[in-house]
């Protein structure tokens, strides 16, 4: 057992610091609240204890904290916040392994909507920049897809758990909230579908996507990404897979500028 | 009709997408509301796979045999016309996801690969390891925003729907919505509006489901005179992780894959489990059902494990729980099969499900009632006809309803992984229906009166703003926490009708005190306390709709179970061969297999029952023994 643990279970209630902003333009301050100690909780337990009893530790009822937050199995990606100072999904956050005060505080890299829900909207454009997706006919009954080996399918399937939490943005030192790097995520995304046998015909365009302003030359290697992913993704790889598309496409433009383009490039994996 | 007609979807999980999809694929413009980024709606959190008679695994399956076993795991209160169409899409339905990207897994051949799941006998179950409803989902998602980058579809993310517009006849020509990050209160003019907006896993306080699945805009549609179908029949998992904030599921593939279920035989037994030889292990839904084993359907298992604890006091230490144990199969398989979920248990309970039997116990999951609908039979095929502009609608013209918020699939209980598929199966239908019915009407929409969008927007500013000024003693949250905690004791596996009774009046009570509700905050921006209250109140009307069916239901089928009124145990295996008994299941037959239909007066729900038309199978004794 841990202090942390020890000092809980001893005094029966847990202790919180958390980060208040009314409004975006709004300076911001913390509030400390004591909930009870519940053997199994989890930050978002104790968030909604609060929301029952939205009262600080100097006993001013304040309004209840906003946060986001939906599945509470780390799954739908709405609750990454910074915990104790580090990035990471809120449900999955148990109390027991967890050093008091407990602070909690919005992410940094994405612009502040109120407390502790930020708005991530720039992760969702970039999965628009990387075109993520397979362009498909339609979706009327033309038989099954191709045929894919079992080991792509297990590294295909690693990198679409990607849950767009924003994780390895907000440890990116890259990353600003001036700036428009894409980020490790979407880079990860863009060498899904240029694996996937049918998104491979436009792994060109995907590939192009990450070159200039805001690509993949941004990424400084620091390598925080991987180390704060809650799923584990293989985001470091992901990005030098697609390191070397961008880099053997910027030699072929430099070559072969008179060449008619290919329709498909040959795509990693 | 102009070419690009404006619709809108509320809702931006399976059943939203697809249905948006539908749409824009026919080249329509669609707005879709959504409580918060699509991405993160319930849909991602199935687990188990999706059903399509494929038959790739040499056992003869047919989509005829999944419309039966769909009927028969739902005991004959389906909808038949729509199942069997919906039965004879799946292999179509896997192929096209399969196209879209899917990370399906695979056999060495490279096909896909099918698995077991409850209430069949065959690999039916197409999956992505144990996250297939997020792989589902964000394959959609991905349609949709290729859409959406086309200019076809715009997203409004963050938006509430709160209810419809209607014109003087009563057609829906839009919506309301508020938007939860600036509180600002528009319409959305729409040829057709779909709700696609999930469950009401919240009105029963802990489920499964995102804490996001309150039900809230069912329950109004419903107050707005939609009919709502079947409420009383509430899919109660038989395995989930029980949690302060949750009941995390843990899927049914994992006793596909091979999980065993059981307990000590010893009462009180304190050893640990691995200390437990396999001869003084209790496998009792293997004794019990010698054919389907662990893979009965839910509404049995679930019954089965809570009679085990709470009437036998076999519950490991005597509580409430079982082992679900899959120890015996090899760690790789496990992972390459169901990794999502043993991830699950070992992040929230600590314990590796690979090395010590999981501990589990049945958790509210699923409604298999929702908003009536109607179809449109195809007389040779008996499935909804195509493009018919009846598919999907509900009793208010223009407004329609697809996946769990429609009642239509499932009868008295939903089989595993045919949820992924009727989400998007009714989105297939769906979308088209509503593009049918737009092109039937002799006024666009966007045409009409600005009285009515006025007059309709006023309402709810109005609303709020009297919502905003509430200062009284009740916490929102608190009241919630009282229905949950209601309805799960009394609404869930075991029914009894004076408890039902109490139920009704406990909901009465929170009514009449949310009008003293203090609604905490008093902001202008994400004011998530006020939405709340107002969401609140149509938990309380849901929570009413589904403990008055059940209380007017007296007789036991699936996933409703009152002891009072169940029907004896047959005297014989087969219970056909029991004259005795099949007489009285011939009138318990009669009597009950109807639609439970609740139409909103302010004193409470009114309930009629309709007739189910039977085209597709003759209804017929439901066992699994």
């Amino acid at each position: 057992m841990d202090t942390a643990q020890a000092s809980a279970v001893t005094t029966k209630t847990i202790t919180f610091r958390i980060w208040r902003q009314d409004d975006p333009a709004k300076p911001g301050h913390f509030d400390e609240f004591k909930v009870p100690y519940v053997k199994g909780a989890n930050v978002i337990s104790c968030l909604m204890e609060i929301q029952r009893n939205p009262v600080t530790v100097e006993g001013k009822r304040v309004a209840p904290v906003i946060w986001d937050a939906a599945c509470l199995e780390e799954v739908c990606g709405s609750c990454a916040m910074n915990i104790n100072g580090r990035v990471r999904m809120a449900c999955s956050a148990l109390i027991d392994k967890l050093e008091q005060p407990i602070t909690l505080e919005p992410m940094s890299k994405f612009p502040v909507v109120r407390d502790l829900t930020v708005n991530r909207d720039r992760m969702f454009d970039a999965l628009k920049r990387i075109k993520g997706w397979v362009p498909i006919d339609g979706t009327h009954n033309l038989g099954p897809g191709p045929r894919q080996a079992p080991v792509d399918q297990s590294v295909m399937y690693v990198l679409s758990t990607c849950i767009t939490c924003g994780s390895c943005l907000e440890a990116c030192p890259q990353v600003t909230q001036e700036n428009d790097f894409v980020g490790a995520a979407a880079i990860s995304q863009a060498r899904l579908f240029n694996m996937n046998p049918t998104g491979k015909m436009n792994s060109e365009e995907r590939v192009r996507s990450l070159m200039g302003p805001g690509g993949i030359q941004d990424c400084g290697k620091a390598q925080n990404c991987v180390k704060v992913c809650p799923k584990e993704i293989p985001l470091v790889t992901s990005i030098a897979v697609m390191n070397r598309e961008v880099t053997k496409l910027t030699i072929k433009d430099i070559f072969f500028q008179d060449e008619a383009p290919k329709g498909h490039g040959s795509g990693p994996g | 009709m102009a070419p690009a007609a404006r619709f809108t979807v509320v809702g931006g999980g399976l059943a939203g997408l697809m249905t948006t999809i539908k749409l824009a694929e026919a080249g329509h413009q669609v707005d879709v509301l959504s409580l918060v980024p699509v991405k993160r709606s319930h849909s991602v959190c199935a687990q188990g796979g999706i059903n399509g008679a494929v038959n790739t695994k040499g056992e003869g399956d047919h989509p005829d045999i999944h419309v039966k076993d769909t009927l028969r795991g739902g005991d004959f209160l389906a909808e038949q016309v729509s199942v069997k169409g919906m039965c004879h899409a799946a292999p179509g339905i896997i192929y096209l996801l399969d196209r879209m990207g899917v990370t399906f897994n695979r056999t060495p051949e490279g096909l896909l690969d099918f698995r077991r799941f409850g209430g069949t006998l065959h690999h039916r179950t197409a999956f992505a390891g144990a996250t297939t409803g997020q792989q589902l989902l964000y394959a959609l998602d991905e349609q949709v925003r290729r859409y959406e980058a086309e200019g076809k579809v715009t997203k409004y993310e963050y938006w509430e729907w709160l209810g419809t517009v209607k014109d003087d006849n009563g057609r829906c020509i839009g919506s309301v919505a508020v938007d939860l990050r600036t509180m600002e209160i528009r319409t959305f003019p729409a040829e057709a509006v779909c709700l696609a907006t999930g469950g009401p896993g919240i009105v029963f306080g802990r489920s499964t489901n995102s804490i996001i699945n309150t039900g809230t805009a069912a329950g109004r549609a419903y107050m707005e005179g939609a009919h709502y179908a079947n409420g009383e029949f509430i899919q109660v998992h038989p395995t989930s992780i029980p949690g302060e904030d949750k009941l995390r599921l843990m899927s049914e593939s994992v006793r596909g894959e091979g999980g065993r279920v059981w307990v000590p035989r010893k009462k009180g037994d304190t050893r640990a489990p691995q200390q437990i030889p396999e001869a003084e292990r209790w496998y009792f839904l293997e004794e019990k059902y010698p054919k389907y084993k662990n893979l009965v359907p839910r509404d049995v298992a679930t019954r089965e494990i809570f009679m085990v604890c709470r009437e036998l006091g076999m519950g490991i230490n005597g509580r409430d729980g079982v082992y679900l144990d899959v120890t015996h199969i090899p760690a790789p398989v496990l992972d390459a099969k169901i990794k999502g979920v043993m991830e699950i248990y070992e992040k929230f309970v600590g314990d590796d499900p690979r090395k010590v039997p999981m501990v589990i116990f049945p958790g509210m999951h699923y409604s298999m009632g929702g908003l009536y609908v109607n179809f449109e039979a195809d007389p040779k095929t008996l499935t909804p006809a195509e493009g018919s502009p009846k598919n999907q609608s509900t009793t208010i013209p223009g407004l329609y309803a697809a996946g769990e918020a429609d009642y239509a699939f499932h009868g008295a209980n939903r089989l595993g992984a045919n949820s992924l598929l009727s989400c998007i199966y009714s989105g297939m239908i769906g979308g088209p229906a509503m593009a049918s019915f737009a092109k039937s009407q002799g006024t666009s929409a966007a045409a009409m009166p600005e009285k009515h969008f006025q007059a309709a927007r006023q309402y709810w500013q109005d609303r709020f703003a009297t919502m905003l000024k509430m200062s009284g003693t009740e916490n929102p949250y608190g009241l919630a926490k009282e229905l949950g905690d209601t309805m799960t004791e009394n609404c869930t596996v075991v029914r009894y009708n004076d408890r039902l009774k109490k139920t009704i009046e406990k909901i009465r009570e929170l009514k009449d005190r949310w009008k003293n509700v203090n609604v905490l905050d008093t902001g202008n921006v994400a004011n998530r306390a006020l939405s709340y209250t107002n969401q609140l109140w149509n938990m309380f009307e849901l929570g009413e709709v589904i403990a008055t069916s059940a209380l007017l239901r007296d007789e036991s089928r699936g996933a409703h179970y009152k002891p009072d009124f169940s029907l004896p145990e047959p005297k014989t295996k087969d219970p056909t061969q029991d004259p005795e008994w099949m007489s009285l299941w011939r009138a318990r037959h009669e009597k009950w297999a109807k639609t439970t239909v609740a139409t909103y007066s302010e004193a409470g729900p009114k309930i009629h029952y309709e007739d189910i038309p039977t085209p597709v199978l003759d209804p017929e004794p439901r066992w699994y023994a």
